[in-house]
């Protein structure tokens, strides 16, 4: 739907960074931990002060209000947080009409829950229902852009793998760019695209390793 | 016991000597040695703060004295301005999470200006009419109470709303995330900060004259006043204390939870500072 340019992005440890993803692109990111890969998601979703300018489409994210910012460009933390009793609490809007109740239910099959986990309290989850549930619940505010922070990072390989083909999914029919994080240097290869690091405090372009 | 009473017109008020007074400070110099022989470790803050009180009050005794003999404006401002900074210093005080630089201060001085001072001068011109309306025998007592209750509402209010935004701060950014505004997103903190701040006199109003005699309704019948004249009194600061102290937390958990978000609505936790 919307490209994601990174205009001089820059954070307390990282050097201004230009990058644009075109609409239905995917983007990997690693680096050391402490790196500030979660810093630039987090600078990318204007959660922290710090300069430059991102773009979705052509509309600057300094002409839009923040609340609708977050919405498009979802970010996904490594940690979730739940602040409402119910799992369904936490997603007010999509329940409205039968046609995102049906899609909802069908992101959920995709991983493995059944639809009543809905009326589930959030303190019954373990971590790793919680951070598929939060890929489910940042779809539903259907973002343009999206930002993973290790969303698969506690996750046994079956679930991880669901997680996966839900994004490239949503990636394929939303035609939404999808900006990385990971450690997994095979999760990188199995799902494609450019691949960068951060290295002493720049983003530079991952240099080939050879295709397993 | 001096037994001398005074010979105002209406009402007779046992003088105390200094005699009475040393008599009542044994028993603060009891206690002290109390805490010696039980190892308590208190004695030196008995001792310290008893004489503070001691001092203080004899002070503002004379200076009381002088500000009813002379009844000016600017005196009794200057006076007023003194109980707010001192008010706001000790709200600032009482934070275990507080506004770094002016504003730890200024949040809680002003919300308590607003409330006390506006609550203060409305009951004094329209509730009880004094005139002048600054007449220092109502003004400086009134506004000491006010400003006394207000300053553990807001103190209250304000540390609970920023010792909990700092402990939900991952629940408040996936609020931010999932598209709420900062209002919404702080609800539920800034909700529970306004209640705590409440809670105390909602708890005095209940309890009044059951559990105990408030301390100013009892000063007025140990002054002589018939009992129903104090009740009235009293019934009529614990209104008042309650409206200043419910709009001081309002303005307070405002600023304060306005000033936990920058343009961007990003929650700057950075803004706060720990107490030692």
């Amino acid at each position: 739907m919307a490209s994601l340019r990174l205009d001089g992005l820059a954070h307390r440890t990282l050097a201004p960074v230009d990058l644009a993803l075109a609409a239905g692109e995917q983007v990997f990111v690693s680096g050391p931990s402490g790196s500030g890969k979660s810093l630039l998601l987090r600078a990318i979703a204007d959660l922290d002060p710090h300069q430059g300018e991102v773009w979705l489409g052509t509309e600057a994210r300094s002409q839009m209000a923040p609340p609708l910012w977050r919405r498009q460009v979802g970010l996904l933390p490594a940690e979730s947080f739940w602040w409402a009793e119910t799992v369904g609490a936490h997603l007010p809007l999509i329940q409205s009409s039968s046609a995102d109740a049906e899609r909802l239910s069908g992101w959920l099959a995709g991983l493995g829950f059944e639809p009543d986990v809905l009326d589930w309290s959030v303190t019954r989850l373990s971590t790793g229902e919680r951070q598929r549930l939060a890929l489910v619940r940042l779809l539903a505010q259907t973002p343009e852009a999206l930002l993973l922070d290790e969303a698969t990072a506690n996750l046994d390989p079956g679930n991880r793998d669901r997680v996966e083909t839900l994004v490239e999914a949503y990636r394929h029919e939303q035609a939404a760019a999808v900006l990385w994080v990971s450690h997994d240097p095979e999760q990188r290869q199995r799902l494609g695209g450019r691949r960068f690091i951060i290295r002493t405090g720049r983003l530079e372009l991952e240099p080939e390793t050879g295709w397993t | 016991m001096d037994m001398n009473a005074t010979t105002s017109p209406s009402i007779s008020l046992i003088e105390l000597s200094p005699w009475d007074l040393s008599l009542a400070s044994l028993l603060v110099l009891l206690l002290a040695g109390l805490s010696w022989r039980l190892r308590l470790g208190v004695e030196r803050r008995v001792l310290i703060a008893a004489v503070r009180s001691a001092v203080q009050l004899t002070l503002v005794g004379l200076v009381l004295k002088l500000l009813f003999a002379q009844t000016s404006l600017p005196l009794i401002g200057l006076m007023a301005l003194v109980m707010l900074s001192v008010a706001g210093f000790e709200v600032m005080q009482r934070q275990t999470r507080r506004f770094g630089g002016l504003w730890g201060y200024g949040i809680g001085a002003l919300s308590m200006f607003l409330s006390s001072f506006s609550v203060t001068l409305l009951a004094l011109t329209v509730v009880i009419g004094v005139d002048p309306w600054y007449q220092p025998q109502y003004l400086i007592p009134l506004l000491g109470m006010l400003l006394g209750n207000t300053m553990s509402g807001v103190a209250i209010a304000l540390d609970n709303l920023t010792r909990h935004a700092w402990d939900a701060r991952g629940q408040i950014e996936a609020r931010l995330l999932a598209g709420q505004d900062w209002e919404q997103a702080v609800e539920h903190i800034r909700r529970e900060a306004l209640r705590s701040g409440l809670i105390p006199i909602i708890n005095a109003m209940g309890t009044a004259g059951l559990v105990s005699l408030p301390g100013m309704m009892t000063g007025q019948i140990l002054a002589g006043s018939p009992p129903m004249e104090a009740a009235k009194y009293q019934l009529l600061i614990m209104f008042l204390i309650a409206a200043g102290t419910g709009l001081g937390s309002m303005a307070a958990v405002w600023m304060g939870s306005r000033r936990l978000f920058d343009e961007r609505q990003r929650l700057r936790l950075d803004r706060l500072t720990q107490a030692r």
